[in-house]
């Protein structure tokens, strides 16, 4: 009797909900935080008490918790009708953005401040001279802790599973729940697949240094 | 030490480009410009010399909003320089810089870091800034180093890179700050003679360098500055021959003689 065979459509649905919920997130991670972090190097004070906020907030909470505000709060201020997919695509993406953010204002803060002046002196904008000059230089340094951040927003997808969205971590409850089946076995195909997908990202992350570093 | 009341002998400014009028700047306690009045006319090449920490790369450098100053005005073109905002990347585009450290943009060849500026800001067609490009770049001597990346080049050759991507923004002034200090002796001739060939073509410059010899031969006028003032302003032949000051005595005798 074999866990994976006899329930591989379960398998196959459980790892494709963790790589949608992973990938939207990502990409909501990433769009998010590269805006805070712009907003926090922003000659605005307004945008960067934004972008600080932002930052404190989120970084310092719990992701259960801010599942909870998501799902619970969010219908409470009248937004309903959301999906728990997309709910979790919410939490997780604001959460992950916090980090995405630091990084990213850690590769700004590498570029020599020289670049940023002569893209000024040239009358480039300020967006101008963060979005060519500034950024492409920070992603340099930003991409390998971006990789790190991935990751752990891969793994960190598993407590969707507590909020009724169908990704590994639910195919563990639901065998579990069947009973007849090793449970360490369950756990050790569940890990299989959390391998395959953060040795993708890695691989990814790696062919995206090695594509950057060359363009110097 | 006695002080000799600034002179201003030089041609009395008919057209002037570039006006500083009571600049005041403090770095914390440090008071680095002082009443900072110059008027730089059109076609003029004023060269900016002094000890160090003498307050003359910044007081290159508030001419186009790089560093902010404490009261006082400056004005381009008869143009107030603004705040911030659209309006001081426009007039920063009418005034070229050339820094010490060349701050080409590392991440793009030595074509692009030409083309950026006429096509981002300029909003010139790609086509017409890489041939506008080129030429400038076979104007300054590194033609054939346009596709190469800042890194790959010399210092001098790097400079001058810098100077060629300034000009393609067509300004009505050029600033450079101390552009030959970062180089190695031999390249430091091939960067000042782009700048006295650009000088002769009757670019307005304003030069903050050390090099006594571009001073004495492409300067319409020196202007010697010492803690935070500026304390003589002189063509280079009087101020050479003849310095008024006893700083700019005490100055030239350390630099000249060795």
């Amino acid at each position: 009797m074999n866990v994976l065979s006899d329930n591989f459509a379960m398998f196959r649905e459980g790892f494709l909900g963790t790589v949608e919920l992973t990938a939207l997130s990502a990409a909501l991670a990433l769009v998010l935080g590269t805006l805070i972090a712009a907003f926090r190097v922003s000659p605005v004070p307004a945008l960067r008490i934004f972008g600080t906020a932002w930052v404190t907030l989120l970084r310092n909470t719990p992701l259960v918790l801010l599942f909870l505000a998501v799902t619970l709060g969010l219908p409470a201020l009248g937004l309903k009708g959301w999906d728990s997919f997309w709910l979790a695509v919410m939490a997780l993406g604001c959460y992950t953005s916090a980090f995405i953010c630091e990084a990213i204002r850690s590769g700004i803060n590498t570029v020599p401040v020289g670049q940023a002046e002569a893209a000024r002196s040239i009358g480039m904008t300020f967006n101008q001279t963060l979005g060519q000059i500034v950024l492409p230089q920070a992603a340099r340094t930003a991409i390998p802790p971006i990789g790190s951040l991935m990751i752990a927003l891969a793994k960190n997808t598993a407590i969707a599973s507590g909020f009724n969205v169908t990704e590994l971590g639910s195919v563990q409850k639901t065998l579990n729940a069947a009973s007849g089946y090793d449970i360490y076995v369950i756990f050790l195909w569940i890990a299989v697949c959390y391998i395959i997908i953060t040795f993708t990202i890695s691989g990814l992350f790696r062919l995206l240094e090695n594509r950057l570093a060359v363009a110097r | 030490m006695s002080e000799v009341s600034v002179t201003k002998d030089a041609t009395p400014v008919a057209d002037a480009l570039v006006v500083l009028n009571n600049v005041n700047k403090h770095f914390g306690a440090l008071h680095v410009l002082q009443d900072i009045d110059l008027t730089i006319a059109r076609g003029e090449v004023v060269v900016v010399i002094g000890p160090s920490g003498s307050g003359k790369s910044t007081l290159c450098r508030t001419i186009n909003r790089l560093e902010t100053t404490d009261s006082g005005t400056i004005s381009i073109d008869g143009k107030p320089l603004p705040q911030e905002g659209r309006e001081l990347a426009r007039l920063r585009a009418d005034v070229g810089m050339v820094f010490q450290s060349f701050n080409l943009f590392a991440h793009k060849t030595v074509l692009e870091n030409v083309t950026l500026g006429q096509v981002k800001v300029r909003k010139t067609d790609r086509k017409t800034a890489e041939t506008k490009a080129r030429s400038l770049l076979d104007r300054v001597g590194v033609g054939a180093q346009a596709d190469k990346y800042p890194a790959q080049l010399s210092g001098g050759q790097q400079q001058r890179v810098a100077i060629a991507r300034a000009l393609a923004m067509d300004p009505k002034v050029m600033l450079f700050d101390e552009p030959t200090s970062a180089l190695d002796p031999e390249m430091i001739n091939e960067v000042l003679e782009v700048m006295r060939q650009l000088a002769a073509d009757g670019m307005t410059m304003v030069v903050v360098t050390h090099e006594m010899g571009f001073a004495r031969s492409a300067a319409n006028r020196v202007v010697f500055m010492a803690d935070g003032k500026i304390v003589e302003e002189a063509r280079p032949d009087q101020f050479f021959a003849n310095p008024r000051s006893d700083r700019a005595k005490d100055f030239l005798s350390k630099i000249l003689h060795h």
